[in-house]
């Protein structure tokens, strides 16, 4: 026997997993497009840390002369990337999931004891419901940002219909570096969440692909119902 | 279910669930795979996969529907324009032109086209301009223009009725560069035939002596030395949109 542990209800694996190729596609075609005007860096005067980015860059991933195409992908995928996003902050309001997703006051003096707890410094990590506060502060993190990146993302498209978002943003100029700074912020967030699943290990992957986890009952726990069943960890 | 957190199933029952949630995981990957495949294989449409080119069309719809000509674009005070406007583009730009023997070919119908010296057009009421210039590529600059407003154009040679046409198509006298421009973006106040940059004539390399300035679109629309001036209901050639851009490409 084994008990199911229900942890991603399908919508919300719905979402992830169609946000995954879309969100590929308009970082890939942004790249496209930033190419034609690539003038951000790292750096201070004369003295540049990192180039956005090096023409190796571009030529390793064939990304040189393909603005137009850029373009026709950005403004195709971003409807795909914005009805995405909305239907998924919709299902979590409507559904309550979005108890588990938010984070609480507590969760961002947690976050540190789970980041130490992680970094092997800690021995112990705080309790949790479905997701720990650091992955509630990322999590939700990432969805201001997906917002973020559309209201920057208007503001670059359509500045004059717009005008007011793009005043918001700072100016033009300003809207197109936080949408490019956004952009980076996604790949971060993408290298180090593939780095925390492969740690989570195979049955956190199953899970956001199954929606559960199962657990091995011992042989003498013939009625669990009975017993009042505590939260599980992730 | 979603509502029950903790159930409990057989060995076979956790096999049977997991077998059947990755078989479904496998047909969403391969169903995106393939949607990859066929849009790239799909015919090409003026420089664009031709989805993409109706991803345009319905965009500029959305937007294009929601345009209001009396938004006004952002103007800067004239300490705010660069003294070092870029040069981006000399497609119908050709040697061997001369300014000065220069006249607009304006064609009002077939085999009806009037044509406009420079002097004509100065002689009207002059309107400046100073807002951000936003090149397609990505890049703006804060730039000066002084010209004649279009409506005032429009309405000083008698073609206001032209103005119930869908487009406006304009051409270098070469015809090398070509753009074509809805008629709304175009009645937008902003929108000049432009004949100084900076308080001076316009520079050669800038469309001397007349080009299009209209704030609401990119650069590309923008076209310099303007040769022939026609309207139409049916969309006018463009040099860009031929290439894989958006044809509207406004703001």
């Amino acid at each position: 026997m084994k008990r199911i542990v229900n942890k991603h209800p399908l919508a919300i694996r719905w979402f992830h997993w169609v946000n995954f190729p879309v969100l590929a596609m308009m970082i890939w075609s942004g790249l496209l497009i930033y190419w034609a005007n690539d003038v951000y860096r790292v750096g201070w005067d004369d003295t540049t840390v990192l180039k956005f980015f090096p023409d190796s860059f571009y030529k390793a991933f064939n990304i040189s002369g393909r603005l137009a195409e850029g373009m026709a992908l950005h403004f195709v995928f971003m409807w795909f990337f914005a009805i995405n996003g909305l239907l998924y902050v919709l299902y979590t309001l409507i559904s309550g999931e979005w108890r588990y997703l938010w984070p609480e006051r507590k969760s961002f003096k947690e976050a540190w004891l789970v980041v130490l707890h992680d970094l092997h410094l800690r021995k112990t990590a705080p309790p949790q419901i479905k997701y720990n506060a650091a992955q509630r502060i990322a999590y939700s993190a990432i969805i201001v940002m997906g917002f973020g990146s559309l209201v920057t993302g208007l503001s670059i498209y359509k500045p004059v219909q717009f005008g007011w978002l793009c005043t918001l943003c700072g100016g033009y100029e300003w809207a197109r570096i936080e949408h490019f700074a956004l952009t980076i912020g996604y790949t971060l967030f993408f290298v180090i969440h593939i780095v925390q699943v492969v740690l989570a290990g195979w049955k956190n992957f199953q899970a956001m692909v199954t929606g559960f986890e199962a657990e091995q009952l011992p042989e003498l726990e013939r009625e669990p119902s009975a017993e009042t069943t505590n939260s599980q960890n992730s | 279910m979603e509502n029950k957190p903790h159930e409990l199933a057989t060995d076979r029952q956790v096999r049977r669930r997991v077998i059947f949630s990755f078989i479904g995981f496998f047909i969403f990957i391969s169903l995106v795979y393939l949607a990859f495949r066929w849009l790239y294989h799909t015919p090409d449409a003026a420089g664009v996969h031709a989805p993409l080119r109706k991803g345009y069309e319905v965009n500029e719809k959305i937007f294009g529907g929601t345009f209001n000509k009396n938004t006004l674009v952002k103007t800067y005070p004239l300490s705010a324009a660069t003294t070092h406007v870029r040069v981006n583009g000399d497609v119908g730009m050709g040697d061997g032109f001369d300014p000065k023997s220069w006249k607009m070919h304006l064609v009002r119908g077939t085999g009806d086209t009037l044509l406009i010296s420079i002097a004509e057009i100065k002689a009207l009421p002059k309107t400046e301009i100073v807002f951000d210039f936003k090149c397609i590529e990505g890049w703006s600059q804060v730039t000066h223009w002084g010209g004649v407003k279009f409506t005032d154009f429009l309405a000083h040679f008698g073609l206001d009725t032209l103005a119930a046409y869908k487009y406006i198509g304009l051409q270098t006298p070469d015809k090398a560069y070509y753009v074509g421009i809805d008629m709304n973006s175009m009645l937008q106040p902003q929108t000049i035939l432009c004949y100084e940059m900076n308080g001076k004539p316009l520079p050669y390399d800038q469309g001397a002596p007349l080009r299009l300035i209209i704030p609401v679109k990119y650069g590309i629309k923008q076209l310099k030395r303007i040769g022939t001036m026609f309207f139409s209901n049916t969309q006018p050639a463009d040099y860009w949109a031929e290439r894989g851009y958006d044809f509207y490409s406004g703001h």
